[in-house]
């Protein structure tokens, strides 16, 4: 039926461009970072297996996806291609099990997130996803440092840990000078910026990311491009990115398009 | 901590819808208290009554009197340790309008039954040397600014004619629910007038006072003497104090229930008006909700922060309320103290209104925060 076929778009090597809010930051890479620093090597692969989804609207029944299937490897980072509606975003949400199959399995190394109870599909995204969204959705009556910290009082850390840890995450997307800023107070880039260390600090395998540069104007997308592409390269994390910017998809190593319920190669 | 600063600050994200809901849940708790004061108000003779006091009076009607004979026959009843009577006497002073509760009594036998009513000892002795000599409570006197050796004329009107008794003493309440609103004179002054103006009314009383020995021998006490005047002329009802103050009140059981009534509703409607509120302050948040479920957090917690923000809401109302209430209620004791001899803001009240304000932050988050934990992520988050 449907695979997911590799594209031939070329993976962006390590030396081109460089990440500029990376270096920016002190420390970025590792170093000040230990606790995020292990899951270079440590993220698990994920396998969608005959995956269908459909929505009801009415009595109707409308097909999203269609026994999907599809592979992505450690340490990947994924574009997703698609015209509006043909279920990029629903695939997302089941890969990042905040959404239920109809059929199918979803396995992140051993587990077949689609048997989990919602309990546990809590706890497990709590511990192996990172979201990041196209409207940022922080918690606006939250301060950076308290809207990235919050994902740890899921955590058994203590409040001094945590917000050491918050600091950590936010010096590495290059806004230790914002921290006590609100949402309202930062701009669109620094509002995602400073999603994506909401994203990290609890040091997830896989960071999920719906259009994360659909809002934004060219430089500032650029700025969280080259943020993402180098959590992948320099700290493994698995990434997949629904975007219908191609200049987006040209970050990623390689790009998937879904049209209509079903993948297919990019450049077919 | 960060999430009660979470649910503080969500607090602040409308400060004038939450401002408003914060005044209107103070003001019905507020109200809610001093609609209860006034009820207990009503029922402050019962509540200053004591268990171990019984009253004896004509099995008919409260109308009809009983003899002056009858003492010898009630302190002989075995528990009984104390016995006065009286009259009541319901003459007016000046103006009709001036109503105010006044009675003959037994004097020294009285004030000995009574201790609750505190008199000065040269005060007490001029009260019991002066056969004219009237005791008055403190706020009455007060409202009618009578002193120690003042002559009031009293305008009878079950016994008619002029009345110019003595103030000899002024009593001030022993605890503060004892009514300091009344007057009462000298039994054997009313008796000696009417044995000559209206003989056939001399020699009676309206009721007797009897203090018991124990309190769990009230009812038996009762019993006997009932049972000593059976088949007599003039049949007897003894009941508690409290029972007898209880058959004054239920004359205005009606307006009292509703004033229950619409004590409860005032809380009832606060609680839509907070329930809205918060129903809209959820709905405002659906997203943020999903946002954190997506992050992990379960419903609980969803639902913690919308109840928190319910509680935080409506016990600062609460809390205001009260606050409200202190000073409220002492105006209100001050300017109708001529209606209500007590007006007094209970401990067991203000305790109700916490509780009160409890129950309106618990069912105005109840619903929201239901749908807040089953918010579903991908319904809500954008696709
Ligand atoms: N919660 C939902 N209820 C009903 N229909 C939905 C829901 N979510 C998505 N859909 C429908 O499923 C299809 C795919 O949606 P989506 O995955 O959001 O597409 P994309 O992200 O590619 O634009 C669309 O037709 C959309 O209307
Ligand atoms: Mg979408």
């Amino acid at each position: 039926m449907n695979r997911a076929r590799e594209s031939s778009v070329p993976p962006r090597s390590a030396e081109q461009g460089g990440t500029p809010d990376m270096d920016a930051a002190p420390g970025a890479a590792s170093g000040t970072a230990p606790f995020l620093a292990q899951s270079r090597t440590a993220s698990p692969p994920i396998l969608l297996q005959s995956v269908s989804k459909a929505y009801r609207r009415g009595a109707q029944v409308v097909p999203v996806l269609t026994s999907v299937n599809m592979a992505v490897a450690p340490g990947e980072f994924l574009a997703l291609m698609g015209p509006s509606g043909s279920g990029k975003s629903t695939l997302l949400n089941l890969i990042a099990g905040i959404d239920r199959v109809d059929a199918g399995s979803i396995h992140v190394g051993e587990t077949d997130i689609t048997t989990l109870d919602d309990a546990d599909l809590a706890r497990w995204r709590s511990r192996s996803v990172g979201f990041i969204f196209q409207f940022y959705n922080l918690i606006p009556v939250l301060n950076a440092l308290e809207n990235v910290e919050l994902p740890l009082l899921l955590t058994p850390l203590s409040g001094r840990e945590r917000r050491e840890r918050a600091r950590t995450a936010l010096a590495m997307v290059g806004l230790s000078d914002r921290m006590d800023h609100y949402p309202g107070q930062l701009s669109g880039g620094q509002q995602q910026r400073t999603a994506i260390a909401r994203a990290l600090v609890a040091d997830p395998d896989i960071l999920v990311a719906d259009e994360p540069t659909g809002d934004l104007d060219r430089v500032s997308a650029g700025e969280i491009l080259d943020l993402m592409s180098g959590l992948n390269r320099t700290m493994g994390k698995t990434i997949i990115m629904v975007t219908h910017d191609p200049r987006a998809a040209e970050r990623a190593g390689r790009v998937l398009l879904l049209e209509k319920g079903e993948l297919a190669d990019a450049h077919a | 901590m960060l999430t009660l600063r979470f649910v503080l600050r969500n607090l602040a994200r409308h400060p004038l819808r939450n401002a408003l809901t914060v005044l209107g849940i103070a003001i019905s708790i507020m109200a809610f208290g001093l609609l209860r004061t006034t009820v207990e108000a009503w029922y402050v003779g019962v509540s200053a009554s004591a268990a171990n006091r019984l009253v004896a009076r004509n099995a008919i009607s409260l109308v009809f009197p009983l003899p002056i004979a009858y003492a010898g026959k009630i302190r002989a009843v075995e528990g009984v340790t104390h016995l006065s009577w009286g009259n009541w006497f319901g003459a007016y002073y000046v103006d009709e309008k001036n109503f105010f509760a006044n009675f003959t009594v037994d004097m020294r036998s009285y004030l000995d039954l009574y201790p609750e009513y505190v008199i000065p000892d040269d005060q007490k002795a001029a009260l019991l040397r002066d056969r004219k000599g009237m005791a008055v409570g403190q706020r009455l006197a007060r409202r009618f600014g009578w002193k120690p050796g003042d002559t009031v004329p009293l305008k009878g009107t079950i016994y008619p004619g002029d009345w110019n008794v003595v103030v000899r003493a002024i009593y001030t309440g022993r605890y503060p629910n004892t009514d300091e609103t009344q007057a009462f004179f000298h039994w054997e002054y009313l008796n000696e007038r009417m044995k000559v103006e209206q003989p056939a009314r001399a020699d009676r009383v309206g009721f007797y006072m009897i203090g018991v020995d124990r309190a769990e021998n009230a009812a038996r006490v009762a019993g006997d003497i009932d049972a000593r005047f059976r088949n007599s002329l003039a049949e007897t009802l003894t009941e508690t104090e409290q029972a007898f103050q209880m058959g004054f009140i239920s004359m205005s059981e009606a307006i009292i229930m509703a004033i229950r009534l619409v004590s409860g509703i005032v809380i009832v409607i606060i609680m839509a008006v907070a329930a809205n509120t918060m129903a809209m302050s959820a709905r405002e948040r659906m997203g943020e909700f999903a946002t954190l479920k997506a992050l992990g957090f379960g419903g609980g917690y969803v639902a913690l922060l919308v109840t928190g923000e319910a509680m935080a809401l409506s016990l600062l109302g609460g809390a205001a309320g009260c606050a409200l209430s202190v000073p409220v209620a002492w105006v209100i004791a001050h300017v109708l103290g001529d209606y209500f001899p007590v007006f007094l803001l209970s401990g067991e009240t203000l305790a109700l209104q916490g509780a009160a304000a409890a129950v309106v932050g618990l069912v105005a988050g109840a619903v929201p925060a239901w749908r807040a934990r089953r918010v579903r992520i991908a319904d809500v988050l954008g696709r």
